[in-house]
């Protein structure tokens, strides 16, 4: 069992990183995807994965909260941690692991269903407690989404622009109250604006959550994050992590050439 | 001179141009592609065949109809209304024929949406790709069966089970529970497979945001799989529906022959289908009460499956849950 309850203070301000990568391959089939990833995320900080088409970000990401279970033929060896607590123990159940880690996903997925639905559909089943009116509102507002959609509540969500629909699929995430929120290119349906919406959302939350995003736009990862990850692929198409570093290191003083080639857009 | 000279030019010119353009022209002319017309003719053919058929069977079904209820004793108040069927001697109530169609519809149906629909979920959200393997072409398999070999399981199995189960002095030998249990059976594939195809239609992105939020397996395939799926499913049970009502060889086998106004499934009551199946079995006399009435209740099972076709469209394109 996960010895951990949401929203006690005494495990995030405990002197420990909120998730850790420790030794971990990661494989579909016989195939290698990601090899030996070591990597500490800060709580409270954005981290941004970057790296070429093919390296294994998308992958690395699913695995925090074991999105990847759902693919035929896939394990990870090693272990990702948790507060301490290995998320691929036998022991552990998934579902409860993505309660704790949430997902934003590349293209906005909102359920066919109200706006409102939307926001109360994950707060439900996971038996949130509170009003859920005050909870659909308070987590709308939170996605900096409430203004535009306050009056329209009943109205069906995919009658929403793709950044609202993308900021809407942000508060669901929000009103489950995880404490990792995962974002697999949340912005590479959108146009610039809303990208740029999205991304201050990302900056305002990050107070309150962990933010890890992976992301094809390395102005984005130069903009939006405290940390970067920089990912590429071995010789064998293996993904490895190259370097990880503060967001101003990676771009300003990158110790790697592999690192250097791609943020100065020689590679990928 | 200079004429001679510029026409002379204009000859060297021009034609090299008018030919150039001319090529251009032959290059872009609309071609006449036989094999294209041929096959378009015969899809429009396929498709005016089935319309022409239908047009066909409505107008010989209203046309005898007329004949029916163009008799002096017919009234269409008694037809709709009466619970006696005799057309021989004078009974025109065709109720009894419509309570047993109902009964045997509403027993087959008990049985095929919920199970239709649970076998579909669980083929759709929980199914290991083997145990997909097996059970999809078993199921095709009794998609497969003869209706008839349906009818004498009906009476040779069914019947004696719930004789086994309710007592045999309260199961008579024909009954209508017994043929709708087995309809029900046979119409658990198609029910099932509809619904299949309607869940699976389900963009994954969907399953993945509920997974992402922590739900179950349970949680999503019921709360976001399903109401997605919803008018796919819709349109699925009204099919059943459709199928249960005009289904004949298992009622005629064992839902009883003779009409029997009556709302026990435990006795025998003969259902419209069968009791066209049965007259139109015998000898049968042109432009005899027994004759023209079966052409009465066919017009009338007609009207059923086609309200219900109307209803089903008009629940799916309320009830759709647009996914892009």
């Amino acid at each position: 069992m996960i010895n951990y309850e949401p929203n006690t203070p005494n495990l995030s301000d405990a002197n420990h990183n909120i998730l850790e990568v420790k030794n971990v391959s990661m494989y579909y089939g016989s195939f290698r995807a990601v090899k030996d990833l070591n990597l500490k995320i800060q709580p409270n900080k954005i981290t941004a994965i970057i790296g070429p088409s093919g390296c294994g970000k998308s992958t690395v990401l699913r695995a925090f909260n074991r999105m990847n279970d759902f693919v035929r033929g896939y394990h990870l060896e090693g272990e990702i941690c948790f507060h301490n607590q290995n998320l691929y123990a036998p022991e552990v159940d998934p579902v409860q692991v993505r309660k704790m880690i949430g997902m934003v996903f590349q293209k906005p997925n909102p359920f066919p269903k109200s706006i409102y639905e939307n926001v109360a559909w994950g707060a439900r089943i996971n038996g949130i407690p509170g009003n859920m009116d005050d909870i659909v509102e308070q987590t709308l507002r939170q996605a900096a989404l409430w203004d535009e959609v306050k009056d329209d509540l009943r109205k069906s969500a995919l009658a929403l622009s793709g950044g609202q629909q993308q900021r809407l699929c942000i508060a669901r995430a929000l009103a489950v109250k995880p404490e990792i929120i995962l974002m697999d290119e949340p912005c590479s349906a959108l146009d610039p604006i809303a990208t740029l919406k999205i991304e201050d959302l990302m900056r305002e939350l990050s107070v309150n959550y962990t933010i890890i995003i992976v992301t094809h736009n390395m102005q984005q990862a130069a903009r939006a994050s405290d940390y970067t990850a920089f990912f590429t692929m071995d010789p064998d198409r293996a993904g490895v992590m190259v370097e990880f570093d503060t967001t101003t290191n990676i771009f300003t003083n990158p110790h790697d050439k592999r690192t250097e080639d791609y943020i100065s857009g020689r590679f990928g | 001179m200079e004429h001679e000279i510029s026409k002379h030019l204009v000859r060297q010119t021009a034609p090299v141009v008018t030919s150039s353009q001319e090529a251009l022209a032959s290059k872009l002319r609309m071609r006449f592609r036989p094999g294209e017309t041929l096959i378009m003719g015969f899809l429009f053919v396929c498709g005016a065949i089935s319309i022409a058929t239908t047009l066909g069977i409505v107008f010989e079904l209203t046309k005898e109809s007329l004949l029916f209820f163009g008799k002096p004793e017919v009234k269409l108040i008694d037809f709709l209304t009466k619970t006696t069927w005799q057309p021989s001697i004078g009974n025109f109530g065709v109720l009894p024929l419509v309570t047993a169609t109902a009964m045997t519809t509403f027993f087959a149906m008990l049985i095929s949406l919920p199970l239709g629909l649970s076998a579909a979920i669980y083929l759709s959200e929980y199914a290991s790709q083997k145990a997909r393997g097996i059970l999809k072409p078993v199921l095709e398999i009794l998609a497969g069966i003869p209706t008839v070999v349906y009818g004498y399981f009906a009476l040779t199995f069914m019947t004696p089970l719930l004789r086994l189960i309710l007592g045999k002095e309260n199961v008579q030998i024909y009954n209508t529970l017994s043929a709708g249990l087995v309809m029900g059976i046979m119409i658990l594939p198609l029910v099932c497979s509809m619904s299949e195809d309607a869940l699976s239609a389900v963009p994954r992105s969907l399953r993945e945001a509920a997974y992402g939020l922590g739900a179950t397996r349970l949680e999503t395939a019921v709360r976001v799989v399903v109401p997605a799926a919803f008018s796919g499913i819709i349109a699925a049970f009204i099919i059943g529906i459709s199928r249960a009502v005009g289904e004949t060889m298992i009622v005629a086998v064992a839902a009883g022959s003779g009409p029997n106004f009556t709302f026990n499934p435990l006795k025998a009551a003969e259902t419209m289908t069968g009791y066209i199946a049965r007259i139109s079995g015998g000898d049968l006399a042109y432009d005899t009460p027994d004759y023209n009435s079966i052409f009465a209740i066919g017009l009338m099972l007609f009207v059923i499956t086609l309200s219900l076709n109307i209803l089903s469209r008009r629940l799916v394109s309320r009830f759709r849950e647009v996914y892009e």
